[in-house]
């Protein structure tokens, strides 16, 4: 008898619990994969493919299933890198050598003499930063060019070129002052 | 009249420095002479840069409007001596980068003509936000150091919430707490009348009940000064409080702090607890601005410091070179070893002496201290910084979470908190340079939050494209799906129509054979019709009406 309560007991609490987390699954449904968004929140959105992925979220959507590790974001370099690490929970991995030093951020411009107005560059900019038409000249919109560089490579006529962000006083940054100290870690 | 009975309070931390103020007090302040250029920076204030009003070759007058700017949190910058624009370029400015602004170089023409200046006389019959414009349009900005525009600080509803605050007392600021800088002081001692005046523009404005003007008890000549006008205009809503002298009682908070024993709340401003300061200097703006008409084109500045040899105050055109000023303090002295702009605590150091004076410049310091800096030793968790800390912040903690770039946790503990007064620096056994650390911790923030709106802003244009370019796919998919229908109908039309060409083809022409063949069978009734009419000529009207109408018809028939 004892034992057929204790069943019962146990059964109806199994009930109970399957109707309660059954319901919050549907009430509480998430849509998409708030982790891939919150990866994409860090990443610097230059889409510039240098992760190997066709875009930030891409390889967000990598670092999620295992495929990409952290570090293969240059743009964001170690900012980023440990953004990253705090928010998946993972340890720390060194950038590459090339990708230690924060980059220097770089925009393009368009040597307009020599553009023919052949529009591939406007169809590989990612963030329609490319301002022209067919036979016109074309022009970069230097506030939202993301410094990715896609548009290199399918220039016919090589006219666009890098050239580092000018620094404003009000954009001019103090360095670190030079130690040998380091942080503990505790 | 000073209120002796003023209870006092104490900031936390802070230290007693020497205050190497002599040097400068000498001597009342001198007039610089007119330079034969002057360089103004289009930006000397926090907020917007303003929009140039003048070309290249203009004449220009005394106080004329050389640049504004439409925005709430910006000043206007005026001409300080007529003349001719001779370049309009980017030069270098005072600034810790040493990086080029925008500047409008005047050639003096020597004659100082002034616009048309536009007194108020009588300043209380103006409306406060009357008097808030006129402060705007003469482009006054805190004159303590921070240049913020003074029209948007003594608005007492905040830009961005709309709330309105009531100020119960203004402050005063004449503590002038830094060594070596004396400029608010022969300011206070010469100008105290303008200052009174200034001050009760001021406290009407922002219709304050009280007006402390606090100035450090080592400065008792200008507090002597202010004194004497305020027992001769007899007003008594304005004190003087003599404040013990402590860096950095100077300091915004720490003089709240001091006289009210208040505290502004972290991210607040101190109209929050219904106070507000000015500095001495922006109150003596003030006045010239409401009661002479003269704009911000001038102000006191302290040229001292060991490595100049005739130290002394001087009343400075904005925009005169730094170099002249040295040069007119006797030149530097053969030891001099490095130029400061503002004091020994919280300035920077210059890298040449190729610099105009701006509105925020309040001290030029020349040292003759070695360059070399003691080296940097190891930090042995004395705890020296929080003691002296007036901001009671944990600056050891801050320097850990700083120098490993741990910009998260360096927030948590309240860096934004740290005004950069320099006591850690100074107290540190180890030589460790503190605020440059909190400084270049600030300064990576501010950059990581410009590039998180960049980034922000680039996603979405990434979107948008991503979103334009399926779209347009669709589209394209969309129409090339129409036009196969379309052409698949046209198809079928068009078997259809061969199938049934024939009939089609044949319809009309057996038609018109048999329409002709009509009418000839018409055509013969009537002529029959006719031949009988001879005969019965009594015939019925129906039947004639008939013949009548078929022979039109044969008429109109055969016209055709």
């Amino acid at each position: 008898m004892s034992i057929l309560i204790a069943v019962i007991t146990l059964a109806v609490i199994s009930i109970l619990f399957g109707i309660l987390l059954g319901y919050s699954s549907i009430k509480f449904h998430v849509e998409g994969d708030p982790i891939v968004d919150k990866i994409d929140a860090i990443l610097p959105q230059t889409q510039c493919g240098q992760c190997t992925y066709p875009g930030c979220r891409p390889y967000a959507e990598a670092i999620i299933s295992g495929e990409a590790n952290i570090n293969q974001c240059p743009p964001g370099g170690e900012v980023t890198m440990l953004a990253l690490s705090e928010l998946l929970g993972v340890e720390p991995v060194s950038l590459d050598d090339e990708h230690a030093n924060e980059p220097e951020k770089t925009v393009v411009y368009i040597d307009e003499q020599t553009c023919i107005g052949c529009t591939l560059c406007i169809q590989a900019c990612p963030v329609d930063a490319i301002l022209g038409a067919a036979k016109q000249m074309h022009t970069i919109i230097e506030s939202e060019c993301t410094g990715c560089d896609l548009c290199i490579p399918p220039c016919p006529v090589d006219c666009i070129h890098i050239r580092p962000v000018k620094v404003e006083p009000d954009t001019w940054r103090w360095s670190r002052p030079d130690s040998q100290q380091t942080a503990p870690t505790a | 009249m000073t209120r002796s009975s003023q209870q006092l309070w104490h900031f936390h931390g802070g230290l007693k420095l020497d205050s190497h103020k002599s040097m400068s007090t000498t001597s009342p302040i001198v007039k610089a002479k007119l330079p034969a250029k002057l360089t103004i920076p289009v930006q000397q204030h926090i907020g917007e840069a303003g929009q140039l009003l003048v070309n290249v070759g203009d004449k220009v007058l005394k106080g004329q409007v050389i640049a504004d700017c439409p925005e709430y949190i910006s000043a206007p910058v005026h001409a300080p001596s007529s003349g001719c624009i001779i370049e309009i370029s980017e030069l270098p400015a005072p600034h810790p980068s040493g990086l080029n602004t925008l500047c409008v170089v005047i050639e003096t023409d020597g004659q100082d003509q002034w616009v048309t200046p536009n007194p108020t006389k009588y300043p209380n019959t103006k409306s406060p936000a009357e008097l808030r414009q006129l402060i705007r349009k003469a482009g006054i900005v805190g004159l303590g150091g921070a240049a913020f525009p003074t029209a948007v600080k003594v608005n007492p509803v905040q830009a961005d919430t709309g709330n309105k605050a009531h100020i119960e007392t203004l402050i005063i600021n004449g503590a002038e707490c830094e060594p070596y800088i004396s400029c608010d002081d022969m300011l206070m001692r010469e100008f105290a009348e303008e200052l009174i005046s200034g001050c009760s523009i001021i406290q009407y404005m922002v219709a304050a009940a009280h007006c402390l003007i606090a100035i450090e008890d080592n400065k008792p000549a200008a507090i002597a000064a202010i004194e004497t006008v305020i027992k001769a205009q007899a007003l008594h809503t304005i004190e003087v409080v003599s404040i013990p002298t402590l860096y950095p009682t100077g300091g915004e908070k720490q003089l709240i702090k001091v006289l009210t024993h208040k505290e502004v709340p972290s991210d607040g401003f101190p109209s929050d607890i219904g106070l507000l300061v000015q500095n001495v200097g922006t109150a003596v703006a003030v006045h010239n601005a409401i009661v002479l008409g003269e704009p911000l084109i001038s102000r006191i500045v302290t040229i001292t410091g060991e490595g100049v040899n005739q130290p002394q105050n001087m009343n400075v055109l904005i925009g005169t070179s730094m170099a002249d000023l040295i040069e007119q303090s006797g030149g530097y002295h053969k030891d001099a070893s490095k130029l400061i702009m503002g004091g020994p605590m919280m300035g920077f150091t210059l890298q040449t002496d190729n610099l105009p004076v701006v509105k925020g410049c309040n001290c030029l310091l020349v040292e003759n201290t070695p360059v070399d800096t003691p080296a940097t030793m190891p930090c042995i968790r004395c705890g020296a910084c929080a003691s002296v800390c007036p901001a009671q912040l944990l600056p050891q903690q801050l320097f850990w979470m700083a120098s490993s770039k741990n910009f998260d946790l360096v927030q948590d503990y309240h860096l934004f908190d740290c005004i950069e007064c320099g006591c850690c620096s100074q107290v540190c056994p180890s030589q460790i340079p503190l605020v440059q650390y909190y400084r270049f911790a600030k300064t990576e923030i501010w950059n990581q939050e410009r590039d998180k709106i960049k980034s922000d802003h680039a996603r979405l244009r990434h979107d948008f494209r991503q979103a334009r370019l399926d779209r347009e796919k669709k589209e394209r998919a969309e129409k090339l799906r129409k036009k196969k229908e379309l052409l698949e109908k046209k198809k079928q039309a068009e078997a259809a129509a061969k199938t049934d060409s024939k009939d089609a083809e044949v319809d009309p022409k057996k038609a018109a054979i048999e329409a002709a063949m009509k009418r000839v069978q018409e055509k013969k009734a009537a002529q029959q019709a006719e031949s009988n009419n001879s005969t019965e000529s009594s015939a019925a009207s129906s039947a004639a009406n008939s013949a009548t109408s078929s022979a039109t018809n044969s008429a109109t028939s055969d016209e055709k």
